[in-house]
């Protein structure tokens, strides 16, 4: 079944998600076509990253009711590594270790699933002869991505995550997003941990990525400093497991000047 | 019991033929039987004063050795087994054959290499030849005339890298000067029995201060056949020398016989350095256990990267004495259980002197009911004062039916030493998993890499064909379980 070009990137409908058996997500629909860039609001607890872990595919997320789309095709028929090798990149909030594996051996084995059809095995003796990739492609294209995050190139033979800074961390799931070029791209608090200097890198280089290939952007903050960078074309607020209203970038300088509270009242009797 | 009418007579001639046979580079060595004697030897199963003889007579070796071979078969059968570790009621020590001339030894047809072994030859890709030299399968793999070259030149230097029958005939005094001090028979019941019925193994000595570059391979000298249950090694380091030292195999060999018990014994002189690398991958019925220890002098180093995948079970602590100041020693150890296997390794090192430094880094995986436990013991004399220590050990449990133990003593007698002790078990993280799962990679191979990662510290320390090997090896293994 090929992807719908003409579907929106991203349907979520009447989604329900439990963790830990208790409901996080109680009934959330969003839409989110390519080139798009959207930012969920709300409170710590209501269920944003919950939305992006879902989507993404972690195995502790039930989805007890709805449906999500990915240019068209059933999402949730899929395992995460396939969906990730469709184009769907979550950028984690806190990014864990995996010692003894080095940045530069993840990030081929992850663009060769991405762009050659699955990791290669050392066994296999015909190694990458067919799939069309290409060691010393992939190493230009990792040292310009780096160089362009202002990263260290010393990081690459460090092992993934292993003893980085949190400002080290996020600057690494930036340059997967710049090295897997993902079609959906959700941000789970990229922002937090990071200085006014690296969140400037980070935030224009995220930026221009999106707009280079298009990508469908998912913010999830709560905070707005990302948002100066990466510049909202939507803005959906979640509380109590739903999406109570989308609108435009507008409403989240409305929550950040107004707060919550005043959101709750005035949008939650609505819904 | 030998009878004096069978007693083989030793000729002037023949033990000069033997020698000069022994000189010969690259030429298989025959343990210089006649015909006449054939009919007189018989291979026998079990063990007794009357088999330890007859090896003795086979090698034609001095009296001292004979001596010492006897004794130490005394010592064998009034020791107990061991009470501790592994399993060891399966052995049925009156089914073995202790010994067979090299000439004699039958080779396993290629039927009788298990099924699983043949696979994991085909998936390595090792060549044909070389999948029957590993399976004790026909004639011998003609590695000789490759590595002929390598030992000339390391002769012109003065390194002496022979078969411990070689030694002693060759270099017997420098052999019998350190040849069972730093293990005793009477060590343990295993070190008595190899003591006993010893055969085959190396004899190195590097003199001062040469340093060898290569990595000496003991597939540079040994040949299928001499791939021996009881083999016996000494390795000696002259003052500022430095060897590193590789045997084993990462790929599976298969061996009929079911007891393996070897010994080594390594001497690292003054500012010497000695790295021994071993990876054993023994086919799942054989029963590993083997003595290994090493001297280190003033300023020397001693090295032990120890990897066990194979073997139905292993009982291995390499040892390293810290004789005099400044010495330093390291045991790096990776231990692999799948079903029905249990490695019980660890390492064993003792500050006999201040300022010494130890590290020792055990990385266990265990999966599908494989079991590995971490035996260690780090003990610091008296007078052993300004000693540091660090020890990690860490486990991963692939699955809920696996298991691994710790079992570390430490026993400090001296002042001002530190000693870090550090142990983890943990199991394949789920973040960790889906971390990986989420940038396109399968369960599969998320796993593999993860284990990949977890032994990285250790396999950067192998030869980089080893490295390799290793990898592809611990691959395979987990396709077995995962995929």
């Amino acid at each position: 079944m090929s992807a719908n070009a003409k579907a929106p990137l991203l349907q979520v409908i009447d989604l329900h998600v439990t963790v830990a058996e208790k409901p996080v997500l109680k009934g959330v629909n969003l839409t989110l076509n390519a080139g798009e860039v959207h930012v969920v609001l709300g409170q710590n607890g209501t269920g944003k990253s919950t939305l992006a872990y879902a989507i993404a595919g972690h195995p502790n997320y039930k989805i007890t009711q709805g449906k999500v789309l990915f240019e068209g095709e059933d999402l949730l028929d899929m395992e995460a590594d396939e969906r990730a090798r469709r184009g769907i990149f979550l950028a984690f909030q806190h990014p864990i270790a995996v010692p003894g594996v080095s940045v530069a051996n993840f990030l081929r084995a992850a663009y060769q699933a991405r762009f050659h059809g699955g990791v290669v095995k050392a066994t296999d003796k015909s190694a990458g002869k067919d799939s069309g990739f290409s060691v010393m492609e992939f190493q230009k294209k990792l040292v310009a991505a780096m160089k362009e995050l202002k990263m260290d190139p010393a990081l690459a033979m460090r092992y993934l995550n292993d003893g980085f800074s949190g400002g080290e961390k996020k600057q690494m799931e930036i340059l997967q997003l710049a090295m897997l070029q993902p079609k959906l791209a959700m941000l789970d608090e990229t922002d937090s941990g990071l200085d006014v200097d690296k969140l400037a890198t980070v935030g224009t280089s995220a930026a221009a990525l999106a707009a280079k290939h298009n990508m469908g952007i998912l913010i999830i903050t709560h905070y707005k400093r990302m948002l100066n960078y990466v510049k909202p074309s939507n803005a959906h607020l979640l509380m109590d497991g739903k999406v109570v209203v989308s609108a435009g970038p507008e409403l989240a300088d409305e929550i950040d000047e107004k707060g919550y509270e005043h959101a709750r009242k005035k949008y939650m009797a609505a819904s | 019991m030998i009878h004096e009418n069978e007693k083989i007579k030793r000729t002037p001639d023949l033990v000069a033929e033997t020698a000069a046979k022994a000189n010969e580079i690259g030429k298989e060595y025959k343990f210089g039987f006649h015909d006449s004697e054939q009919h007189l030897f018989r291979t026998k199963k079990g063990l007794s004063k009357e088999v330890v003889a007859e090896i003795s007579e086979q090698k034609k070796e001095p009296q001292w050795m004979r001596d010492f071979r006897l004794k130490a078969l005394d010592i064998y059968f009034q020791k107990p087994m061991p009470n501790w570790g592994g399993d060891l009621t399966g052995i049925d020590f009156d089914n073995i054959t202790y010994y067979l001339r090299p000439t004699d030894k039958q080779y396993s047809n290629w039927d009788m290499v298990p099924e699983d072994i043949k696979k994991t030859y085909e998936k390595l890709g090792i060549p044909e030849e070389e999948r029957k030299f590993l399976g004790g399968v026909g004639a011998q793999y003609d590695s000789e005339v490759v590595y002929h070259n390598i030992r000339k030149d390391l002769e012109d230097k003065g390194v002496l890298f022979l078969s411990p029958e070689e030694g002693i005939l060759q270099h017997g005094d420098l052999f019998r000067e350190h040849f069972g001090k730093i293990i005793p028979p009477a060590d343990n019941k295993f070190a008595a029995l190899n003591s006993a019925v010893w055969s085959g193994g190396s004899f190195i000595y590097v003199p001062k201060g040469l340093k060898v570059d290569i990595p000496l391979q003991a597939y540079f000298r040994i040949n299928a056949r001499d791939m021996g249950q009881f083999e016996r090694t000494l390795i000696i380091v002259d003052e500022g020398a430095s060897v590193h030292y590789v045997e084993g195999c990462s790929a599976p060999v298969y061996s009929s016989d079911s007891l393996h018990s070897a010994v080594v014994e390594i001497v690292v002189k003054k500012g010497g350095r000695c790295q021994y690398t071993t990876i054993q991958n023994w086919s799942n019925n054989v029963y590993n256990l083997v003595t290994k220890r090493a001297m280190a002098y003033a300023d020397a180093t001693m090295i032990w990267v120890d990897g066990n995948i194979g073997s139905k079970l292993t009982m291995k602590y390499p040892a390293i004495y810290l004789m005099e100041p400044g010495a330093r020693g390291e045991v790096l150890s990776i231990a692999f259980a799948g079903k029905g296997q249990h490695q019980d390794a660890g390492a064993k090192i003792v500050h006999c002197a201040p300022n010494t430094n130890s590290v020792i880094t055990s990385k266990s995986i265990s999966k599908q009911g494989g079991r590995t436990s971490y035996r260690g013991l780090m003990k610091v004399l008296d007078g052993a004062e300004n000693c540091k220590s660090h020890v990690v050990c860490d486990a991963l449990l692939l699955d809920e039916k696996s298991r691994s133990d710790t079992y570390p003593y430490i026993e400090v007698d001296a002042e001002k030493v530190t000693i870090e002790h550090e142990a983890s078990v943990s199991k394949v993280s789920e973040e960790q998993l889906f971390y990986l799962q989420s940038r396109g990679i399968g369960e599969a191979d998320a796993t593999k890499m993860i284990v990949a990662g977890f032994i990285e510290p250790l396999v950067k320390e192998l030869p980089m064909e080893y490295a390799v090997e290793m990898n592809r090896l611990i691959e395979l293994e987990l396709e077995g379980s995962v995929g």
